[in-house]
């Protein structure tokens, strides 16, 4: 009955933990804190991974995102523009960008494309009645919101024949809608946008913000959005842009600002992206006013940060736990100091060197590993503890700030996630210090010479 | 029938460049059944005896034959199983272990025999039994503190008694009691001798000391004298 063993010897280790209860307490904490920083930490980065992957996710794993990018100022002049001043006629507006022959091309030659959507987009100012936004004008196709994962809250979304007939209709997303229309059903009513008006056929569903792509305007907040046909956004706003910047003018001609490729296989993905790298590249020569974005590289990506996150945290976490066992080897020596004659006494009843050590050990490793499992318990109340930080950093950092940084906006979104495999290698963690640790004490009192031992006072 | 003999023994330590000779050559038989007190001045070499007879160190030279081992042969491991099976001890300061209750205390050196460590059934009985025979069998659930100086004694003497050993070494057993104590300690121990046990106790009390059947005196590392005067044994 080795088992029978074992159970006495644990609680007789208990018992002389017991002796001196606000100092076993006091050298727990140790790995108390130790353990639950361990599942804390981990959890944390658990939830900003998995934040991470969702957003990367809604981007489609099986899509590849094309963008255009504008080129930095010396390639732009290279390229035939010159921002000169508005009112002299003949001057040149700088072009760049996806090309709809590029989309043609993509389209036709590459065959493992099962989907494509175009887009263009610029930021302009809304209007209803005396209410003006600055919103995310989007020019697309019926495709759009299927690929960008986004839900009807009422009414319909662009159509075929919207398409085809360059209608002049818009649907707005949650937060247009809601700031054009705080009293007003939308549907049905009229928007002006520049010098044109639109009619109302739907409205989004609000949705959670997706990562920012490169050379996307803004990071994928499609609240804020209007989604007008695109080929009634080439007829009635055109390729070329004029915006007014503190007193400048500037302009621009982008034809497409984004193709979504959809591929029927993750395993396509990569293969296409390639092709699509090295159809572009004819095109486009070296002018780098593209960017191609392959969520499913970002998925790896935010796979490998995921990891080195955890190696990092958890390592300042093993740092506490290193001085709570640096703590119990500590109180165990004056422990073992304290109790000389209990040991001195015990040899003379026959405890050999290795029950001596078995003893010490054992109540190291009590003591240690139910450090561990209130650690668990108070790491298992992470996200409790996550809620409160949350409100504190809402009410005092984020508070009044107009402007919410990409940063604070995902802290605010995050929600930490337990790994559940951190609880069990915690509590292996901490039994495992209490071996490491305990194991010189606990061969310091076996060691001691038991006659003189006896005579300790 | 000896229960342990000593032949020749002696024991020199080492402090610094000085070798102090603390047994010089002791020779001496005790019987199954004895009950001997060892006497002398402090220095005389009785507590370096004690702890050779207690199997807690290893003679110099000459032979330690208890119950047909050669204690001075043996490894650590070895002499911790001698001191469990063949030896109880009786401290003068008790020694009990003080976060453990009576019943735990006497049970002690059950966990460390080295066939069979269970404690089951018949172990508790045994050690309920013990409790009972030194007048204890109500207070098995106090710790040492809660005892008077006496009941510790007792608690220790049964603890020495779990194992059923070949001798009993008592090392000034009534050393912290008070003479009405000291009487019911020394009864219960001559009791024990009385039902066969081997005692042997050092003392450097007369009184407590005629109450053995003979004493030993040692001086200088050597038994200076022995006699059997006084003993108040019932043959008398």
């Amino acid at each position: 009955m080795p088992f029978a063993n074992t159970l006495r010897t644990i609680r007789l280790a208990l018992k002389s933990l017991m002796l001196h209860k606000l100092r076993s307490g006091l050298t727990m904490l140790g790995i108390v804190f130790g353990v639950f920083s361990v599942i804390a930490m981990l959890a944390i980065g658990e939830g900003a991974s998995a934040q991470a992957q969702q957003q990367v996710l809604a981007l489609g794993a099986t899509n590849i995102i094309v963008v255009t990018v504008k080129p930095p100022a010396d390639s732009q002049q290279s390229a035939g523009g010159g921002s000169s001043r508005g009112g002299s006629r003949g001057f040149s507006v700088p072009q760049y960008g996806l090309l709809r022959a590029d989309y043609d091309l993509m389209t036709k030659t590459i065959p493992t494309i099962t989907g494509a959507v175009r887009m263009r987009e610029i930021v302009s100012e809304a209007r209803y009645l005396q209410r003006i936004l600055n919103v995310r004008l989007v020019g697309s196709t019926t495709e759009y919101m299927e690929m960008n994962h986004l839900q009807l809250l009422q009414g319909r979304f662009l159509s075929d024949e919207d398409e085809t007939d360059m209608t002049n209709v818009a649907v707005l997303g949650a937060e247009t809608a809601a700031t054009l229309f705080p009293f007003e059903d939308p549907l049905g009513q009229t928007i002006q946008i520049r010098t044109h008006r639109y009619k109302v056929v739907g409205v989004m569903r609000s949705r959670t913000a997706s990562a920012a792509i490169g050379g996307s305007l803004s990071g994928q907040d499609f609240n804020k959005d209007i989604y007008i046909p695109l080929s009634t956004f080439r007829v009635r706003i055109g390729d070329v842009v004029f915006t007014r910047l503190s007193g400048t003018f500037m302009s621009e001609e982008v034809q497409l600002n984004q193709i979504t490729l959809k591929v029927k296989d993750r395993s396509d993905v990569v293969p296409t992206s390639e092709v699509v790298r090295e159809s572009l590249r004819r095109t486009h020569g070296t002018k780098a006013d593209y960017d191609i974005i392959v969520p499913l590289e970002l998925l790896k990506q935010a796979d490998q940060i995921k990891q080195i996150f955890n190696i990092v945290l958890g390592s300042i976490a093993a740092i506490s736990l290193l001085v709570g066992g640096i703590g119990i080897m500590n109180i165990m020596l004056a422990t073992v100091t304290e109790r000389t004659r209990e040991i001195g006494i015990r040899r003379a009843l026959g405890a050999r060197q290795r029950d001596i050590i078995e003893q010490f050990l054992t109540e190291t490793i009590v003591l240690s590993g139910s450090g561990g499992l209130i650690g668990i318990l108070l790491g298992l109340m992470t996200p409790l503890a996550f809620q409160g930080i949350k409100s504190v950093v809402q009410n005092f950092i984020l508070e009044g700030a107009s402007e919410v940084s990409q940063m604070g906006k995902m802290f605010t979104e995050m929600e930490p996630r337990i790994a559940w495999w951190s609880l069990p290698v915690a509590f292996g963690i901490s039994v495992g210090i209490g071996i490491i640790f305990g194991i010189y004490p606990a061969q310091a009192a076996a060691k001691l010479d038991p006659i003189e031992a006896l005579r300790h006072e | 029938m000896h229960a342990a003999r000593l032949i020749d023994l002696t024991k020199f330590y080492h402090l610094g460049d000085n070798i102090v000779r603390a047994l010089r050559g002791v020779s001496a038989d005790f019987p199954v059944g004895d009950f001997v007190a060892i006497m002398g001045a402090s220095g005389s070499g009785k507590s370096t005896l004690l702890n050779l007879l207690g199997a807690l160190d290893r003679p110099t030279s000459g032979h330690y034959v208890l119950s047909g081992y050669d204690v001075g042969k043996l490894n650590d491991d070895e002499l911790s199983e001698i001191r469990n099976r063949l030896i109880g001890f009786i401290f003068q300061s008790y020694n009990l272990i003080p976060q453990y209750t009576v019943l735990e205390n006497i049970q002690v050196p059950l966990h460390y025999r080295c066939d069979r460590r269970t404690i089951g059934p018949a172990e508790v009985n045994r050690c309920l039994d013990l409790a009972g025979k030194v007048g204890l069998s109500d207070r098995l659930d106090h710790r040492p503190f809660q005892l008077s100086g006496g009941q510790q004694q007792r608690v220790a003497i049964a603890r020495a008694l779990i194992n059923d050993p070949e001798i009993i070494l008592a090392d000034e057993p009534t050393g912290n009691l008070d003479s009405v104590t000291e009487k019911e300690i020394m009864d219960l121990l001559t009791g024990l001798n009385r039902e066969g046990r081997t005692i042997i106790m050092v003392t450097h009390e007369t009184s407590v000391a005629k109450r053995a059947r003979h004493q030993i005196v040692m001086k200088d590392g050597l038994i200076a004298s022995e006699g059997m005067f006084n003993h108040d044994t019932e043959t008398k």
